[in-house]
């Protein structure tokens, strides 16, 4: 395309008030663009949704993967076999607590640091920040490990230092899953703290100074100027702590090795992994996917609608 | 720009400096005590009396991680599907992050939603139709196995945040430099490309740290050819739920977290203009 033609089919610039002009309304360009993102994102996310969609609505063992038996259609069968299992209920709920548990540590703690971030001088403002960056950088399956030797019963400072003597912390139910809640809580408020501490410092300084000049208290100015600019990273924070919280497999498969004492730890995808390729259930597993997915799904419904109630232009 | 000075007490200030220094302090901790414990000889770490420092610091650890057959290897997959990742999805998402902020056309809403939705997608639920799509390709046991799923799950979350980096780049600027001549082209990766670059370093935390992190896939695609694992699952070869190797597992942790640590240290400047560029939006 020539200079002459591109100014030429330079859209007006007339219309909304803060004038964002758009040249170019239709044609194939953004959609070349959008080309490599769709063609990946459509084989190995959509279609995969599909697919899990539809083994979840079959008879898939290992009977059916070597070819040895035909795959039958079993209607809502995996999912009527779920349901009647009480263990699945019990996953379903840990899985709720756990994460849910996970979520509000993790927001209340990056938020105090965030705020603690902007009270303090230079140095003790790195040391928190690298200290924060370094829990970030550690990998899942890293920190897991270390974490548990930190509380092992026989070799960790932990127990030590609290004077629990050999306390195995794996072994009962609630303090295997607070242990693993520990770890994650260490390795996510850094993301949320980074965050909020960015958002904080992109807050208009002429904005807080005014307030204080008009004699608004700490807490009101928190409360009535820094919260509501906040809200939108607030959101964004949260529901990735939403996402990442509840599909927490790495640290409960390596820290409760596979699920806990007789699956007392189990969360939900680590219980649909062992169901699906520990004992060849794929069908089951699948359904164990499918309710995964619903349940984030009606997150993400939420989310948009918080979106749309402050008016975010998408 | 700076953060306000809000006028607070000095008592106040430094009671809140020794809190950020002491929880500082238990933040790194952990990382301290893999860092220890992988220099300690045998008997330290596994006596039953554990001191925050050690009398005879030893490489024995290491020696025994890096004497384990394909380590090395390991290691090397590791970065050739973490870095194939970071680099072929960045280019992915800036490529659709313009075409969603620069131009209009229909079912463009339609598409950022869908990116949106796409994000709370539990990839660990797809482990199963990726496992048997994988096999069907003649995938499994191969580095794609583990690098094309990651690509995919990290895209829409980097799209979304590259947004906000292309929409802050002035329109006027793309005018200015038609009207000078430049091909929609060389616009595209002669302009906008630098200047969105410290967005694209933010969003490459994040799929680096997906890949990096990988064990689901590993554990799941490779499966009978292990030279074509990756380090979660070198690591957990000192790892026996009953009979672990502290100081190998120790040691092989720190080999595998000292990458992103220089990665993080790098980008930590970017990392916290980029989260706060990408929020503000």
């Amino acid at each position: 395309m020539t200079t002459q033609e591109a100014v030429a089919e330079r859209a007006p610039v007339t219309g909304r008030a803060p004038a964002r002009p758009r040249r170019r309304g239709a044609g194939p360009t953004p959609w070349l663009h959008l080309a490599p993102a769709l063609v990946v994102l459509g084989a190995l996310l959509v279609y995969p949704v599909y697919q899990l969609g539809l083994i979840s609505l079959l008879n898939y063992t290992q009977a059916q993967v070597s070819g040895g038996e035909p795959t039958t259609f079993a209607g809502f069968g995996n999912y009527t076999a779920l349901f009647a299992d009480d263990q699945f209920w019990q996953v379903l709920a840990a899985t709720v607590v756990f994460a849910a548990a996970c979520v509000l540590s993790t927001l209340a703690v990056g938020c105090a640091l965030a705020v603690l971030l902007t009270r303090v001088r230079a140095l003790p403002r790195l040391a928190l920040m690298l200290a924060a960056l370094g829990a970030w950088a550690t990998p899942a399956v890293t920190g897991s490990t270390v974490w548990l030797l930190l509380f092992d019963p026989d070799f960790g400072p932990v127990d030590r230092v609290l004077g629990l003597g050999d306390h195995s912390w794996t072994y009962g139910r609630y303090s295997a899953f607070a242990l693993v809640l520990l770890e994650v809580v260490w390795c996510s408020f850094p993301f949320v703290m980074v965050t909020v501490y960015a958002g904080i410092r992109a807050v208009p300084a002429e904005v807080l100074e005014a307030a204080a000049l008009d004699g608004a208290s700490q807490w009101r100015i928190w409360r009535s100027v820094l919260a509501p600019m906040l809200r939108p990273i607030l959101v964004v924070v949260t529901i990735q702590s939403v996402i990442w919280d509840f599909k927490v497999f790495t640290q409960i498969y390596v820290m409760t090795n596979g699920g806990g004492i007789a699956g007392q730890n189990l969360v939900l995808n680590v219980y649909a992994y062992q169901k699906a390729f520990a004992s060849s259930q794929y069908g089951l597993g699948s359904a164990i996917g499918v309710v995964m997915l619903v349940i984030l799904l009606a997150v993400t419904l939420v989310y948009l609608r918080l979106l749309r109630g402050q008016g975010e232009e998408l | 720009m700076s953060f306000p000075r809000i006028a607070v007490r000095r008592p106040w200030r430094l009671a809140a400096e020794a809190s950020a220094l002491l929880i500082a302090v238990v933040v790194a901790f952990p990382l301290y005590w893999m860092v220890l414990s992988a220099f300690e000889p045998a008997g330290e770490i596994e006596s039953t009396e554990p001191r925050p420092w050690t009398l005879s610091p030893s490489l024995d650890s290491f020696r025994r991680v890096f004497g384990q057959r394909e380590f090395g290897r390991y290691f090397l997959n590791s970065l050739v599907v973490a870095g194939s990742v970071v680099v072929v999805s960045a280019l992915i998402a800036f490529l659709a992050a313009t075409a969603v902020t620069r131009f209009r056309f229909r079912f463009r809403t339609t598409l950022l939603v869908m990116f949106l939705v796409a994000q709370m997608v539990p990839v660990e639920a797809l482990t199963i139709p990726l496992f048997f799509l994988m096999r069907d390709f003649g995938q499994l046991n191969t580095l794609g196995s583990l690098i094309l799923p990651h690509i995919a799950f990290s895209l829409p979350f980097a799209i979304w945040m590259l947004r906000g980096f292309v929409k802050a780049v002035p329109d006027a600027l793309e005018e200015a430099a038609y009207i000078d001549g430049a091909s929609r082209a060389r616009f595209l990766w002669q302009i906008l490309f630098p200047l969105v670059f410290p967005g694209l370093v933010a969003t490459s935390v994040f799929s680096f740290i997906s890949a990096w992190n990988d064990f689901l896939f590993a554990k799941s695609f490779i499966i009978s050819d292990t030279s074509q694992s990756t380090l979660p699952m070198a690591l957990l070869v000192f790892y026996k739920p009953d009979e672990p190797d502290w100081g190998g597992v120790m040691a092989a942790s720190t080999v595998m977290t000292i990458p992103v640590l220089i990665f993080f240290v790098l980008v930590q400047r970017r990392l916290v203009s980029g989260l706060g560029g990408a929020v503000k939006d």
